[in-house]
């Protein structure tokens, strides 16, 4: 088990590498960087030389790769433009995107498997066609329309929510986070049907049956178990997507959390906030893929990690 | 089937382009190449193939002749949008902002008092633009990148898949802000270049998987003994025997392209006025949606109504192309 999980954390470091890499020049090629420090008009000459030494900004790319990677690993993310250490934004944004993905995972395990294990069970009754006909459809609308017409529907012409999030509470967060889940709990109902539909012949619980098990505890011992296997995978690849993604669920309630930062720091062309958000939501992204990989082991006793 | 959640590899293959991207990925990974059975045939007795039982049974579905007569009608009115709406999408008169339907504007007008109707009708010629040629791009690079790797092996293999685990960490949307945040051209084209560019590796990972699986059958051995050259392998033998995953799963990303670029012009970053979008104009319409939901509801429908179309026709092509999944 030690050994593997330090081969996985040994495999991590250049997708690590790469990715922050990728995102590095992505936004070193989104354009000049002290540019937005100036404002409307462009800089002077002198001014902006002055700004990219004190910046380390004159120094070729790499080397500012390397310094900014070295700073992280010390806990110093850099400064956003407006002065703001860059770690002092993630306090109060993270903890927002958190619980709404928190949210948004939770609906996705309670509605997704649920609905699940019911259209599998019932493969090819009415159930569950409406199901999987309401499964397209909401896969098929895109999630900032899911969003808008929630917001319409529920805040403006009901009144049953706030229209926009104040303080990013959880009660505020329920139907933000289910817009964030829609298209994912779609795709977990249809995951975790095609895999109950499969396990549901096999021999296992046609033994589990014929020993006089009550059905429930067939159903959640024996077959629920096997058939979460690629279910957790998805919900576990889906966390760091999710938290990636909630730029649009969050620009729709306006939820103060990582989206909404990383959507300024692009708008801004802040070049410290931009690298350092997704630089921690790759790293989210691989911590919860290695988690993931470890569950494996817990809900199949057959694996096991040498 | 082998049981194939249990390769710590597939832990990163269940996401590929942010969750929704890759609808039906991990169910199309395991379809199993041409199960052709040899002994059924066809009416002139010939043996029938994968593609025509396909053929026959997607002939039958009515969910595969509706979808497809909806993108039929998309194409016919991107190519032809006049056909059925007068007047031009960028004509606005600003006396009629967020009226109701009136003769020739049968889905009202928004906050700029243009006419939804024009507006909806024009706006899907940037949406199958952009589905049809990102699609197009991303399964040209990714089947012969992820092709090649699964055929070759080796150390470009291991490269390979170590990028696209890199791409895959990428969250799209924000990959989309950052990158076409700086564009100044206002044409589809850079948001296809940016749609290839993140969404090879999903098609790369499903043709190596694929090109694997069939170069290990005996017609293969066989071509290989016979003294076959490489290209003629792949080309001849694999590649007709791989490409169904591929096509599935091209179906149904090509429907989440179509949402993709309607969410990176809401966001303001896809496609930028004076251009035609249904994500501009979802975007314009959100500030009026108290006075003026039409003006949010018709483009959103149309829309909806577009991916569907895709999906659903994807859906059932994979129904058609794996019969163990009957």
């Amino acid at each position: 088990m030690g050994r593997y999980v330090l081969r996985r954390l040994l495999q991590m470091i250049p997708v690590f590498v790469g990715a922050t890499m990728l995102i590095f020049l992505m936004v070193n090629v989104m354009g000049d960087p002290v540019a937005g420090l100036c404002g409307e008009q462009s800089c002077d000459p002198a001014t902006a030389a002055q700004l990219k030494r004190e910046f380390g900004l004159d120094k070729p790319l790499w080397q500012q790769y390397v310094t900014y990677m070295g700073n992280v690993f010390t806990g110093d993310f850099g400064t956003a433009f407006n002065g703001q250490p860059v770690t002092e934004l993630m306090a109060t944004a993270f903890p927002v995107t958190i619980r709404l993905t928190i949210v948004a995972v939770f609906f996705e395990i309670v509605i997704g498997i649920t609905l699940g294990v019911v259209t599998g069970l019932r493969r090819g009754r009415p159930v569950d066609s409406g199901v999987l006909l309401a499964t397209l459809v909401v896969i098929s609308v895109p999630t900032f329309v899911t969003g808008l017409l929630l917001q319409l529907l529920l805040g403006i012409r009901w009144h049953w929510i706030r229209p926009s999030v104040r303080y990013g509470t959880f009660d505020e967060l329920i139907v933000p986070g289910l817009v964030l889940a829609s298209v994912s709990l779609a795709y977990v109902t249809r995951l975790t049907r095609t895999s109950i539909a499969e396990n549901k012949r096999s021999d296992y619980v046609r033994t589990a049956i014929a020993k006089g098990l009550p059905r429930h505890r067939v159903v959640t011992r024996h077959l629920l178990r096997n058939s979460l296997i690629p279910v957790v995978t998805f919900i576990g690849t889906d966390i760091g997507a999710l938290m990636g993604g909630a730029i649009v669920t969050e620009r729709i309630f306006n939820i103060h959390g990582v989206g909404y930062q990383l959507y300024q720091g692009i708008l801004r062309q802040n070049t410290q906030t931009v690298v350092g958000f997704v630089t921690v939501l790759v790293l989210v992204f691989l911590v919860a893929n290695l988690l993931v990989d470890l569950l494996y082991a817990v809900l199949d006793p057959r694996i096991r990690y040498a | 089937m082998p049981e194939q959640p249990y390769e710590p590899e597939r832990a990163i293959a269940g996401t590929g382009m942010g969750g929704a991207m890759d609808l039906g990925a991990s169910e199309a990974a395991t379809l199993e190449p041409a199960p052709t059975a040899p002994q059924v045939t066809g009416p002139a007795g010939k043996p029938r193939s994968l593609w025509s039982d396909a053929w026959r049974d997607l002939r039958r579905n009515p969910v595969f002749l509706l979808s497809a007569l909806v993108i039929l009608f998309l194409v016919f009115i991107s190519l032809w949008p006049s056909a059925i709406a007068s007047g031009s999408p960028l004509t606005c008169d600003l006396a009629k902002a967020q009226d109701g339907p009136a003769p020739g504007a049968p889905f009202g007008y928004d906050g700029q008092g243009c006419n939804v109707y024009t507006r909806t009708v024009y706006g899907a010629r940037t949406s199958v633009t952009v589905g049809l040629c990102a699609t197009l791009g991303v399964v040209l690079f990714g089947s012969v990148l992820g092709g090649l790797a699964g055929y070759y092996g080796g150390v470009w293999d291991s490269v390979l898949s170590r990028l696209t685990d890199i791409f895959f960490a990428i969250p799209v949307v924000l990959g989309g802000l950052v990158l076409l945040s700086v564009v100044t051209s206002n044409t589809v084209w850079p948001v296809i270049g940016f749609m290839v560019l993140l969404g090879w590796p999903q098609i790369s990972r499903i043709a190596r998987g694929s090109v694997i699986t069939a170069k290990q059958n005996d017609y293969v051995q066989a071509a290989r003994a016979l003294g076959a050259s490489d290209s003629r392998i792949l080309l001849r033998h694999i590649a007709p025997n791989a490409v169904a995953p591929v096509i599935v799963v091209a179906t149904i990303a090509l429907g989440t392209y179509i949402a993709l670029e309607a969410t990176l012009s809401y966001l303001g970053v896809g496609l930028k006025p004076p251009s035609v979008s249904w994500g501009i104009d979802i975007s314009a319409a959100s500030p009026y949606v108290r006075n003026a939901p039409h003006a949010l509801l018709w483009p959103s429908g149309a829309l909806a109504l577009t991916v569907l179309a895709f999906i659903m026709l994807g859906d059932a092509v994979r129904d058609a192309l794996d019969p163990k999944l009957r």
